[in-house]
């Protein structure tokens, strides 16, 4: 039977203030745990949270940034549930009253563009981090995340397939990355998404029943999460079978989700305005201030690169998709200015070795400036395009700079005429056919001369001059 | 609109109570009174009033981002009934 996938993302990002949203406390990563809670994130009686002014700020430039339209007033909520990494039995949180909504987001899949809807985005804090026993009945509750503050980023219900859904994530992620307001760091943690997926008969308006899938901590788990309940619930829709609305968790290691049993007997939040917390104010000024500082986003950046260097729009894209590509394209433009030269060699070599890591671009050992160097080397003729590969090969996986290399290796292009000379000489003397055919008119056997000249050297002869010594030589 | 004993004990749930028989009775009586008694507000004509999300005219109470120094972490825990490594120690919820 054939289905159609309803896809939506809930997206959660931390901010990258240097404090809590509701207290003084560091948000740094990675600390010992508990050194980073006060009265306020413990939820100890009688404290007051006072709110952050840059986590508003922050979640009010992604609201630009995404197209929404930011509510005049907002207003703080109790989410109440018990839970260990929650200390006061709430989350602060935003209901009835978000800062911001009715947004959207432009995508490209396979080519076609297509625009994703944001329902909304609020601002909260975050919850603890508890670590279960591996041998114990107990679990251990870290409070260092409690009250990070995080802005949740809800899609309407827009997404087809699996990587739709992937690519709204990465633009999403590509939005907070220009902005500077979040790591982006999915296995950390500081960049969260769950999904909410149906399936329907293709041309259906009612909508299938859902399930809510969590755990996936990385692009490509977006993904199989995703394919992989869409087989789940096709083959029990195929059957004849119900669906359960539940939530499902990614199990990387096995490659399926599985149930959450337990926690949706009470889906009741009982949310209420939050009495500790005054309204949140956006007036004309202040949103038009934030406006103003906002630094140029993807889509102006790419149709700069169109115009100013001249790249096609493809090529302008896919630069500017990554943050850390473009910067590195840009960097790179400084000490070598021939822009389409330097997109290829970043869109081939570069995005080869960016594949191989993990951590992206931060993690591959070519620096832009040392690229930009390679290039000018191959652009004065010191190496040929082909020798370049090799060398840049060479400083990806040992870190060292072009110059090193090519001098270790013995890479210089020969322009030594005279050498070449008594090279094209010992070749012509041993092809007397082919020189004899080159002098009966068939010039197509250059290729032939300049291409054993090549392999005598290494591939280190300057081609251009080997071509001017064949055609001195054979016109004798 | 008045509270059923499953609401009761659906709230109870919520909370994390457990209530004996005779609780869940007393319970419901009571909470219905205390909703009797709220309902009088119902009374009160609202028609084009907005509705308040806090009892005090003010907006916008921020503070910059600044670190402040965190508590030591031996007060963080001094309430804990158990702690281990730094971290509060609850009975396992997965």
């Amino acid at each position: 039977m054939e289905f159609e996938a309803v896809i939506g993302l809930e997206v959660h990002a931390q901010l990258l203030t240097k404090s809590k949203i509701f207290c003084g406390c560091a948000t740094t990563f990675g600390a010992p745990p508990n050194t980073q809670t006060c009265p306020v994130c413990l939820g100890l009686p009688g404290v007051l949270p006072v709110l952050n002014r840059k986590a508003v700020e922050f979640a009010l430039k992604m609201a630009l940034a995404t197209n929404c339209t930011v509510a005049p007033e907002s207003v703080f909520a109790r989410k109440n549930y018990f839970y260990p990494d929650l200390p006061k039995g709430y989350q602060i949180s935003q209901y009835e009253l978000p800062l911001a909504e009715h947004g959207y987001l432009d995508i490209t899949v396979d080519s076609h563009s297509k625009r994703i809807g944001i329902t909304r985005i609020h601002l909260e804090e975050d919850a603890g981090k508890l670590i279960h026993s591996p041998s114990r009945p107990v679990s251990f509750v870290d409070f260092n995340r409690t009250g990070v503050p995080l802005i949740e980023i809800v899609s309407e219900p827009d997404m087809r397939t699996p990587e739709e859904a992937v690519e709204y994530l990465k633009g999403l992620r590509n939005i907070l990355l220009y902005l500077e307001i979040c790591d982006g760091n999915m296995e950390e943690g500081s960049l969260r998404c769950d999904a909410n997926i149906s399936l329907r008969r293709p041309g259906s308006a009612e909508l299938g029943v859902k399930t809510e899938l969590k755990n996936m901590n990385s692009f490509r788990f977006v993904r199989q999460a995703l394919e992989y309940e869409i087989r789940r619930q096709r083959a029990l829709l195929s059957e004849g079978r119900e669906i359960v609305q539940e939530t499902r968790l990614w199990d990387a290691a096995k490659g399926q989700t599985f149930s959450m049993r337990g926690k949706e007997e009470a889906h009741d939040y009982r949310y209420f305005p939050d009495p500790d917390l005054v309204p949140v104010k956006v007036d004309a000024e202040w949103l038009e201030s934030i406006r103003r500082g906002l630094p140029e986003l993807p889509a102006e950046r790419a149709a700069r690169f169109q115009t100013e260097y001249g790249l096609p729009t493809a090529d302008a894209e896919v630069l500017t998709s990554d943050k850390a590509l473009a910067d590195y394209f840009e960097t790179c433009l400084q000490d070598f200015p021939q822009p389409k030269k330097v997109a290829n060699w970043i869109m081939s070599e570069l995005m080869r070795e960016v594949k191989k890591e993990e951590a992206g671009i931060d993690a591959v050992q070519v620096t832009p400036r040392a690229l930009a160097r390679l290039l000018a080397l191959v652009d004065r003729g010191e190496i040929s395009g082909k020798i370049a590969k090799s060398v840049f090969d060479e400083m990806a996986a040992t870190g060292k700079d072009p110059e090193a290399i090519i001098k270790e290796k013995g890479l210089v292009q020969i322009s030594d005429t005279a050498a070449l000379e008594a090279q094209a000489r010992e070749i012509i003397a041993a092809h007397p056919k082919e020189t004899a055919d080159y002098r009966a008119g068939k010039t197509k056997v250059m290729g032939f001369f300049v291409g054993q000249l090549m392999k005598k050297t290494k591939g280190q002869a300057n081609p251009k001059l080997a071509n001017e010594i064949f055609q001195r030589l054979l016109s004798e | 609109m008045a509270l059923t004993r499953e609401e009761v004990l659906h709230v109870a749930t919520l909370a994390r109570l457990s209530l004996k028989p005779e609780e869940i009775e007393t319970f419901t009586r009571q909470l219905n009174d205390i909703l009797a008694y709220v309902a009088k507000l119902q009374e009160v004509d609202t028609e084009g009033v907005p509705p308040l999300a806090h009892v005090i005219p003010l907006s916008n109470a921020f503070r910059e981002d600044e670190v402040q120094p965190s508590l030591d972490r031996d007060e963080s825990l001094a309430n804990a009934p158990e702690r281990e490594e730094g971290a509060f120690v609850v009975p396992r919820v997965i």
